[in-house]
């Protein structure tokens, strides 16, 4: 009850800041939030598994194209619907096809998965409607992008605290520890692993969608940017991909550290994140809060000793 | 009454037949063993009955309906539970987890308060009363040994398989081992139990199959079993016999 109404208050805090933050720190809010609601999202399916996928962006992407296409037709709240939607899609036909693959498979996979969806954008705009970029007329102001982050980091926050509760999120530990266990046990496999990755991929369609007005110009490059999947990854599994707040922890400090490297090293930036990817991938795949924790548990327990 | 019932099940991996023509029955409340030297098949054969390998050939049932081709999970909802030769546990949950595990995703789940009082209770069962919040990884192997157990008993099974679960007991831990076993068969568990330990199967088991090779040798009451001259030379050699 108190965690609760101390939440209700920070959240309340936190959608103040658009009245007294100028133009600039909103913009690093925004980004604070959308990555924040990526990363969470991610480790919502990826840290039970440790499946590490880095189909991030396709679903962001796809999420800001539909907005982009679909803006002057329909009513926004309808078109974040559809967005959803069509997430929901590319979820499940995604999910059906990798879900039984496994370790590094699954990475190429869904890194494939992303070229592919930009070079079928590409195609279809070029070739169909004989357009590539798109520009996104909107009427809403930063504030309102910033709002609806925050809303929806607040529902992705939501929701994996209940699934950390449920029944369907412990399937998911025992499936990402032992799936035969899991399977001998009787959890269903795939239905449980490809219903919470439709649950992420739809919010981080959702993060697409509602970051595209800011754009104001769209194309296939900017939206399906690799980069954006591998930073998730690393923000998630340095806050700790299995704590609700761990990968939110890990998108805080990462964006900014990233605005300063890409604004002050835009040559070395991509070398850098790279290099980090694979440290952390590697190193910590618990995450950095998690080590933090093994060996402060490792220190007090020989403390402990006699 | 027949529960579980193997016909002419076969395995192959490529060229090797690691189960050939397996065919045998077990009885409602039975506690057969299935005996065979290194390499015979017998675990193979438990993962075909458990859904965990695809059979090659043959047919299994389960009070009469068709398993062979049934996923795991199906098969597990059918109350067939096991235990792994090699100790399979959910190294990142903790004992009492592992145990939830298996009672939240059973034929008729439990969950929330009522499932923490049956954790309790089946982890005190095998003898890891109280222990159920320390992580599994945790564990010294014989106590693993035990919560592997627990989790297959919380899956309320009618069939149980073992596979080698007395295997590296000392003799006071393997005397409970078989108290433990004993228990479970007055509950009306019926148990399929791959084993090495003489003294357990004399203990456990009255009737057991003899496998060699993938092919059924013998199948009967133990005594019978263990003084058959074939058993005798697949386990031992040609000149014992
Ligand atoms: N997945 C597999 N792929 C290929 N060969 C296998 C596989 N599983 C088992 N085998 C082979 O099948 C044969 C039977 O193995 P199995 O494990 O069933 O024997 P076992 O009777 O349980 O032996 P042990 O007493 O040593 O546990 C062996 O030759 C083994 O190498
Ligand atoms: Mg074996």
């Amino acid at each position: 009850m108190m965690k609760l109404v101390f939440a209700l208050a920070a959240l309340a805090a936190l959608a103040l800041v658009p009245a007294f933050a100028g133009p600039y720190p909103l913009g690093l809010g925004i980004g604070i939030l959308g990555y924040g609601v990526l990363a969470t999202a991610w480790a919502m399916f990826s840290g039970p598994t440790r499946y590490i996928s880095l189909a991030t962006v396709a679903f962001f992407g796809l999420g800001a194209y539909t907005v982009a296409v679909l803006a002057d037709m329909l009513p926004y709240p309808l078109v974040l619907l559809v967005a959803a939607f069509v997430g929901l899609v590319v979820a499940l036909i995604v999910g059906l096809a990798t879900l039984r693959l496994a370790g590094i498979y699954f990475v190429i996979f869904t890194f494939g998965l992303t070229e592919l969806v930009r070079q079928l954008v590409t195609y279809y705009e070029v070739n169909v409607t004989r357009t590539l970029g798109r520009y996104v007329f909107l009427p809403l102001g930063p504030e309102h992008i910033y709002w609806q982050l925050l809303a929806l980091l607040a529902a992705t926050l939501a929701i994996a605290f209940w699934v950390s509760r449920a029944r369907i999120g412990l399937a998911l530990r025992v499936i990402g520890d032992d799936p035969v266990v899991a399977s001998h046990l009787g959890i269903r496999i795939t239905r449980t692993k490809l219903t919470l990755f439709s649950i992420s991929c739809v919010i981080m369609t959702l993060a697409g969608a509602i970051q595209a007005p800011r754009w104001t110009y769209i194309e296939p490059s900017i939206v399906f940017n690799p980069t954006t999947s591998f930073l998730v990854v690393i923000m998630a599994l340095l806050g700790g991909p299995n704590r609700l707040f761990g990968p939110l922890l890990g998108a805080v400090p990462l964006f900014l550290l990233f605005e300063w490297l890409s604004a002050n090293f835009p040559n070395h930036y991509s070398i850098i994140l790279g290099l980090l990817f694979i440290a952390i991938v590697f190193v910590l795949p618990n995450g950095v809060l998690a080590a933090g924790d093994s060996l402060w548990s490792r220190l007090t327990r020989r403390e402990a000793r006699p | 009454m027949t529960l579980l019932s193997l016909h002419n099940v076969t395995k192959r991996f490529g060229g090797l037949t690691a189960v050939n023509g397996l065919t045998f029955d077990l009885a409602m409340g039975e506690t057969v063993g299935l005996l065979g030297p290194n390499g015979s098949g017998k675990t193979t054969a438990l993962n075909l009955i458990s859904g965990y390998l695809p059979l090659s050939d043959g047919s299994i049932t389960l009070s009469g309906d068709a398993i062979g081709t049934l996923p795991p999970e199906r098969i597990a909802h059918r109350g067939v539970a096991r235990t792994f030769q090699l100790v399979r546990a959910l190294p990142s949950l903790s004992v009492g987890e592992n145990v939830l595990a298996a009672l939240a995703f059973r034929k008729s789940p439990l969950w929330g308060q009522q499932a923490e009082a049956q954790i309790e209770a089946l982890l005190a069962d095998v003898g890891l009363s109280g222990r159920a919040s320390q992580p599994a990884d945790s564990l010294t192997y014989i106590d693993l040994k035990r919560m592997e157990l627990a989790r297959a008993l919380a899956s309320d099974p009618q069939l149980l398989l073992l596979d080698e679960w007395l295997a590296g007991l000392n003799p006071t831990e393997l005397r409970a081992g078989i108290d433990l076993i004993t228990s479970l068969r007055q509950r009306g568990i019926t148990i399929l139990l791959v084993e090495h330990v003489m003294d357990a199967i004399r203990a456990l088991c009255s009737r057991c199959v003899v496998m060699n090779a993938g092919t059924k040798i013998a199948d009967g009451p133990t005594s019978e079993v263990l003084a058959d001259r074939e058993v005798i030379r697949a386990y031992l050699g040609d000149e014992h016999a």
